[in-house]
């Protein structure tokens, strides 16, 4: 969790808000830092947190964890978290034949499309139980990344309507957030991944897209953040505020700060 | 030659910081191994195995690529579970020996080595590995350390090592301290008895798909399915995926894959606009990658990716391997009578490097270089 980006986006882990869709999107960078940053954020808020990673393995995400404060495995153990580790999944899928359904099912299926067994997962995993476990706030689904999806054989249709689906499901019914990461190809090469992104930026709530500086690389500048509420319901003065803000990430946090400014420079 | 001596002794004294801060270290890597899990289930045995090192940054267990210049620009090495990604050159004049000096450095350091291919047979492949570049002390080392893993065969290799005394001397000062990765020269084969000596596995695609015509119900193309199997078996059967951590030494595996979606592994990725398996290729990358991360075992592939156009092909796969390193040659380009290329025969473009353990990567200040081939030497500046 980066202090800065909370405040940058008014947000604190104590009051989360709900019901929203937040589409992480990077151009021509790395953008996992904010799927780092959202599962710790809602890990400290206290929220049930199932997490798709299909890109990285669990300790991966675990050891960025503890840098930022918080230990997945003991979330897990805890029933805070339910971690779907796609890459160790796709080999039992790939490598033994399974009868009963998987999640990831489709890997197998010819022409893949079916993202049905990974909803039920979702739902599953966030289902409101009973009072007798400790409550936990609201329920999140994290995805990192959708993008993976098209690479692994389902149209951008299927995954729009996961994510639909999700949406829901998670947002509506059961009151709670949903966060997706997208990569952005950029020169619109890639149809379907850039259906998926217009699909997505039409139907979130929050974009976050970060990009790689366009003069290339730089040692203290590592790309530039843009962030577009989608509220129609706020005064137009302050939803027109341009929110461009350039980064540097370092060992254990993010630094912002407004374009051209950074410490280096001035 | 002043170039490389200082390449060289830059790689050297990296080596040796890392060594040391490896050693002072020890207590925290300790704790930190069991928890990784997965790929670095071993803890601290791992550090026993030859040619490798840990990651000063993250604790990750690294190998050599073969040419610690290139070792270098990719913070220190590859990772383990990892995959190198090679965009070949047009003309594929570099890229080959960018794949033979990996495989080359495996045998050296004794790892075990799986070649694939569909266009050389893989025995072909490594008899044609060069020949790495020892001085006096690190000619000892080996020996030493095949020593220790073959007692019986210690005879046959003290004969190679006392060839190479009447090598000139190419590298000196602290770059002999260090085992983590060899210079090879281009120009000499690697000894016979080494590779009689290492163990490695060739899989050659067409010798595994003529016997099964027959199309498995799955989406992908079958020599990729073929493949994996192969590997897969390979994984489970020698125990590099720490299984069985008390049957014998950890070792590593060396993976490499030639060619990969060229036609001849029966895949039009490359060949027509729109193909109806475009994700047999991204599919195979993506169970690939997930059994190099739960096993000791490292990767790399070349690819021909300038045969494609389309663009989105490229950057999925880029966004599937880890470290993705492109080359491109001066031959047949307007470059080659450049006069600021004059001394050089292509650039190399550090595309992407992992982030592991991690928020931020190791990256380098400049991500396109030189590269020259000299009669030996595979140079990069």
């Amino acid at each position: 969790m980066f202090p800065e980006l909370n405040n940058l986006l008014n947000i604190s882990p104590d009051r989360a808000e709900q019901g929203k869709l937040t589409l992480l999107c990077d151009a021509k960078t790395d953008g996992s830092f904010l799927v780092h940053h959202f599962l710790s954020f809602y890990l400290r808020a206290n929220c049930k947190v199932c997490f798709l990673a299909l890109v990285q393995s669990f300790s991966h995400y675990n050891i960025v964890g503890q840098k930022l404060g918080v230990s997945l495995t003991v979330a897990r153990e805890r029933g805070q978290l339910v971690f779907l580790e796609g890459l160790k999944s796709s080999m039992d899928v790939f490598f033994q034949a399974h009868k009963e359904p998987h999640p990831l099912q489709f890997l197998r299926e010819v022409n893949a499309g079916n993202l049905q067994p990974l909803f039920e997962f979702v739902r599953e995993a966030l289902k409101p139980v009973d009072n007798r476990e400790p409550a936990w706030r609201c329920p999140v689904l994290l995805v990192d990344d959708l993008s993976l999806l098209l690479s692994l054989g389902v149209g951008a249709v299927a995954v729009l309507d996961f994510v639909h689906y999700c949406r829901a499901t998670v947002c509506c019914e059961f009151k709670g957030n949903v966060v997706a990461l997208v990569h952005d190809s950029g020169d619109g090469e890639d149809e379907e991944n850039d259906i998926l992104l217009n699909g997505l930026s039409h139907q979130s709530h929050l974009i976050l897209r970060t990009e790689g500086l366009s003069t290339g690389f730089c040692r203290d500048v590592h790309g530039q953040l843009k962030i577009l509420w989608r509220r129609p319901s706020q005064p137009t003065a302050q939803r027109d505020r341009s929110l461009i803000y350039q980064y540097k990430i370092q060992d254990k946090n993010v630094s912002f700060f407004a374009k051209g400014m950074s410490p280096a420079v001035l | 030659m002043a170039a490389e001596a200082t390449c060289g002794a830059g790689a050297g004294s990296t080596g040796s910081l890392a060594a040391a801060v490896g050693m002072s270290n020890v207590t925290s890597f300790q704790r930190r191994g069991p928890r990784v899990g997965g790929a670095d289930s071993g803890g601290p045995r791992l550090m026993s195995i030859a040619g490798t090192r840990p990651s000063v940054r993250n604790g990750q267990l690294l190998v050599s690529t073969g040419l610690p210049a290139l070792d270098q620009l990719l913070g220190g090495g590859l990772a383990v579970g990892t995959v190198l990604l090679i965009e070949e050159d047009k003309y594929n004049t570099y890229s080959p020996l960018l794949f033979k000096y990996f495989l080359a450095e495996g045998i050296i350091n004794g790892h075990t080595v799986l070649v694939a291919s569909a266009k050389e047979d893989p025995a072909v492949i490594l008899q044609e590995l060069p020949a790495p570049l020892l001085d006096d002390s690190r000619k000892q080392e080996l020996d030493e350390d095949i020593y220790n893993h073959k007692t019986p065969e210690s005879n046959s290799k003290m004969k190679i090592a006392w060839r190479y005394q009447l090598l000139p001397k190419m590298e000196a000062g602290p770059v002999s301290s260090s085992r983590f990765g060899h210079y090879y020269d281009a120009s000499k084969r690697i000894p016979q008895e080494l590779i009689e000596a290492s163990k490695w596995h060739g899989f050659f695609l067409p010798e595994k798909i003529s016997s099964t015509l027959k199309e498995e119900p799955g989406s992908l193309t079958p020599g990729y399915i073929k493949l994996l199997q192969f590997i897969q078996n390979i994984i489970y059967e020698e125990g590099f995926d720490g299984s069985n951590p008390q049957k014998k030494q950890k070792n590593i595996l060396r993976i490499g894959i030639q060619s990969l979606g060229s036609p001849l592994w029966g895949d039009d990725i490359f060949c027509t606009e729109n193909c109806d398996n475009s994700h047999s290729l991204t599919k195979f990358l993506y169970i690939l990658r997930g059994l190099l991360r739960t096993s000791l075992s490292v990767c790399i592939i070349t690819m021909p990716t300038h045969l494609t156009q389309n663009k989105a092909v490229i950057a999925r796969v880029t966004n599937l391997s880890d470290t993705v390193v492109g080359l491109e040659s001066f031959i047949g380009s307007e470059r080659e009578t450049n006069p600021l290329y004059k001394d050089y025969h292509g650039l190399i473009h550090i595309r992407q490097i992992p982030r592991l353990n991690n928020l931020i990567c190791d990256e380098s200040d400049v991500k396109d270089l030189a590269f020259k081939l000299k009669r030996k030497l595979f140079t990069i500046e």
